[in-house]
């Protein structure tokens, strides 16, 4: 019976948006008719219960898998009634058709948020907002509906299920999904926001204010999602690598860049009423780059790790959703963004002016990686087989990022509208004499065999020193929460960027095939092999090592990497043990062993490594404050109008 | 200016379309080729796995077309190919192979349970020559010719339908 409830809901909830749909061409159509108040409540409530019906129908996918019903086809592929119970509930996003469940639900549950909170919006530009929603949502239901049924019957039921892949396993995995699907998805909602826009001719500060919090939640989202999956692939994948230029990364990474870039240009036309269509032009690319990164990764058209869906079909749907959606969205925007008014002008040298300069460097970014993960689809076109990987992506973009960086430490310290030169160059001059100097001491140690990462280091320092000027000799207390948020978030890429500099220059490998007994140095640390012993896990088995590790004539302390065996489906995989010390991670990784009884052991010692996600976190903290900030601003905004 | 701006993002889009269209429609071939067809074969001297057969010497494989046959025991599609392997033995073709980690036990089980089509058999513990001869798994045949060149390169077991074309990629091959 769930699973039958789950479908109907499903279906009703793609009926109920296409209620939206029709409620909202005759609200939009109608804006200046007095009675079009009862057709935006109808339409508000429309959006409402669809979203409640999505969740209704995910949830219910969520209870089949608890309860380990194996007549359910999507169940017996995909769990194993032996799972612990994080992973049983993990299960259902862990597969092609509920993550698409999920992401149609996060779809229809943003929808609602915008139906409940929205107040600013002329009635018909939220109408026309809700009705792309509702468009957007109406060809993922068919989407899933027709091709990717997550509640279909497996008569007679499987006596158990085949389980979940071993990798997918993990705490960290069971989360990662849902929140880059937020992220990803929330973004929707600035898509439609730019489509109800540009369907009304509505584009200004108000339309700017409205979006923002929108963006900036989604943004927080992508943000931790994008951290905590570096992470898990990290101590996961046992390679000592947090990022691999992989495709699937490649698709997470865009939209955030895209995102990014939206974030600060809203904040330029709601300030300052400028940059119109460009803002409107990242609010459609945003979610554009979401969709290509969900068909990259449902349709296997790339090679990757993650590709777990390779079917044409549903490649050749998502693919048509696409067209339409995108192509449409960009029609549109040509045939309207002429109408839209230029907005106000400003200076060169102005706030205005670095976000610009900022934008279009995070563009230069978007770009190269757009390219460099599609390119090998287009020389599979012309007849080359090839791939692309870190080179090409490191040498491209290091100089960008470096600039990019420049930009972020610059653009803080410029007043709105117009500045001067010789002011900027006074605000710049102390953290331009920090990165100096850390470029100084750093050259002298490591010499020139690390230039750039070094370099990376400086820039990072400057970043860091520039970003809490804004702060200095103010009055903290006074001081707005969204000022905290930007000056947190650039703290947070100064400390990302200063990590993975320190990797990719400090960081020594060790691989030694030792005997028990034997120890190998990497870096300041001498690690013995103790002893290698099997353990029993709740559906795996290991062989595990134990490690001492010494620092110098430090306390000695233990590592236990492992080897896993899973049984459903039979795998292996590799457990790094990884310490964390306050200057970065000894990661520990045990392979095969031989007929002589030695044991290969991987060792990394990578200084500061840590850094990347701390930074990563400092980010989505900032965002979160400056969300809240503008949140509460705009209450306190509408509190005062109406007194 | 301002109008070919506006309309550039679509144009840029419908590009993709057409890229990423054109790949679905036509999945790529992605079996990556040896880049050493049509090359000399690396010098390789393999030793000896078994008593009474003469390891793998690629100096020595020259003077007519043969077959070299990357396999290994512990490899489920080559008990497929072993069949095919026999017959074209039997129709005259000299096979040498390489065995990929394997053990002398390992690899004389498995010729007395499948057939023994090798004149040679080459021990490659550690996937050197693999490496040399630019072989991505097992099992892989390649064709020698006279010359003792890399003539042809086939991927994966050796079906029914490709005895034909072996036989006549080592006709070529003369």
């Amino acid at each position: 019976m769930i699973a039958e409830a789950g479908l109907a809901a499903l279906w009703l909830a793609a009926a109920f948006a296409l209620v939206q749909l029709m409620l909202a061409w005759g609200a939009a159509r109608n804006g200046e008719n007095p009675n079009v108040g009862m057709l935006m409540t109808a339409l508000r409530r429309t959006a409402l219960v669809q979203g409640l019906l999505a969740l209704l129908s995910f949830a219910l996918l969520i209870a089949l898998f608890v309860r380990s019903d194996m007549s359910v086809v999507l169940v017996a592929t995909n769990s194993h009634s032996l799972k612990p119970m994080i992973y049983k509930v993990a299960g259902a996003w862990g597969n092609h058709e509920g993550s698409m469940l999920l992401w149609v639900t996060v779809l229809a549950i943003s929808g609602a948020g915008v139906a409940a909170f929205e107040r600013r919006l002329a009635s018909a530009t939220l109408a026309a907002t809700l009705g792309a929603q509702a468009a957007i949502g109406l060809g993922f239901y068919a989407f899933l509906a027709f091709a990717s049924n997550p509640f279909v019957r497996l008569n007679p039921a499987a006596p158990d299920g085949q389980g979940l892949n071993p990798l997918l396993q993990d705490p960290g995995l069971a989360f990662h999904p849902p929140t880059l699907y937020l992220g990803y998805v929330g973004l929707s909602v600035a898509f439609s926001f730019a489509v109800g826009a540009l369907v009304m001719r509505d584009v200004g500060p108000a339309f700017a204010r409205a979006m923002r919090p929108w963006v900036l939640a989604a943004w927080i989202f992508l943000t931790v999602g994008i951290t905590a999956g570096s992470y898990w692939a990290y101590y996961e994948l046992g390679w000592g690598g947090w990022w691999f230029w992989d495709p699937v990364e490649n698709a997470s990474l865009m939209p955030w860049l895209a995102a990014t870039a939206l974030l600060h240009s809203v904040t330029v036309l709601a300030t300052r009423d400028g940059l119109r269509a460009w803002t409107l032009m990242l609010a459609l690319v945003a979610f554009a780059m979401s969709m290509i990164g969900t068909f990259l990764v449902r349709s296997g058209i790339l090679v990757s790790v993650h590709a777990f869906a390779v079917d044409p079909t549903r490649g050749t749907f998502i693919l048509a959703l696409l067209g339409i959606y995108i192509g449409g969205a960009l029609a549109l925007f040509g045939a309207r963004v002429g109408t839209v008014t230029q907005g106000s002008t400003f200076q060169l040298v102005s706030r205005e002016g670095a976000l610009v300069l900022n934008n279009l460097l995070l563009s230069v970014v978007l770009g190269v990686v757009f390219i460099g993960t599609l390119y090998p689809l287009a020389a599979q076109a012309a007849g080359v087989q090839l791939s692309i990987g870190a080179p090409f992506f490191n040498k491209a973009l290091v100089p960008v990022a470096l600039a990019l960086v420049a930009a972020t430490a610059a653009g803080p310290l410029l007043r709105w509208r117009r500045d001067n030169m010789n002011a900027l160059a006074k605000r710049v001059l102390i953290p331009t004499a920090a990165a100096g100097l850390a470029f100084a001491i750093l050259f002298a140690l490591a010499g020139g065999a690390h230039f750039v990462p070094v370099l990376g280091i400086a820039f990072a320092v400057g970043l860091g020193v520039a970003s809490v000027v804004p702060v200095v000799r103010r009055n903290l207390r006074r001081t707005p929460l969204y000022v905290w948020g930007m000056v947190i978030a650039h703290l947070g890429v100064a400390v990302s960027i200063a990590g993975m500099a320190a990797d990719s220059a400090f960081k020594t490998e060790r691989l030694a095939a030792i005997q028990v007994g034997q120890n190998v140095t990497v870096g300041p640390f001498r690690v013995t092999l103790a002893e290698v012993r099997p353990q029993i896990g709740p559906n795996w088995s290991a062989l595990e090592a134990r490690l001492q590790v010494r620092r110098g004539d430090g306390k000695m302390f233990e590592l236990f990497p492992q080897q896993r065996f899973f049984s459903t489906p039979p795998t292996n995989t590799n457990e790094a043990a990884i310490s964390t010390l306050l200057d970065g991670q000894l990661y520990t990784v045990l392979g095969q062993g031989d007929d002589q009884g030695r044991w290969q052991i991987r060792l990394w010692w990578k200084p500061f490594v840590t850094l990347i996600w701390l930074g990563g976190a400092l980010i989505a903290l900032g965002g979160l404050l400056a969300l809240i900030g503008r949140v509460r601003r705009e209450r306190r905004a509408d509190a005062e109008a109406w007194a | 200016m301002r109008r070919v701006l506006i309309w550039a993002p679509l144009a840029l889009f419908a590009l993709v379309f057409a890229l990423v269209a054109g790949g679905l429609i036509r999945p790529g071939d992605r079996t990556v080729h040896s880049a050493m067809v049509g090359k000399p074969l690396p010098a390789l001297v393999l030793p000896a796995l078994l008593p009474g057969k003469p390891g793998v010497s690629t100096a020595e494989l020259k003077g007519k077309p043969r077959l070299l046959n990357v396999f290994a025991s512990w490899c489920l599609p080559c008990i497929a190919e072993a069949p095919q392997l026999m017959k074209l033995k039997e129709a005259g073709v000299e096979i040498d192979g390489i065995a990929i980690r394997d053990t002398s036990e390992a690899v004389q089980a498995f010729l007395a349970r499948n057939g023994d089509p090798y004149t040679r058999i080459g021990d490659d513990k550690v996937s050197r020559a693999q490496l040399a001869l630019g072989s991505s798994g097992v099992p892989e045949t390649f064709v020698i010719n006279a010359e003792g060149r890399i003539a042809y390169q086939h991927i994966g077991d050796i079906r029914e339908e490709h005895v034909a074309e072996l036989l006549a990629q080592l006709e070529k091959a003369k």
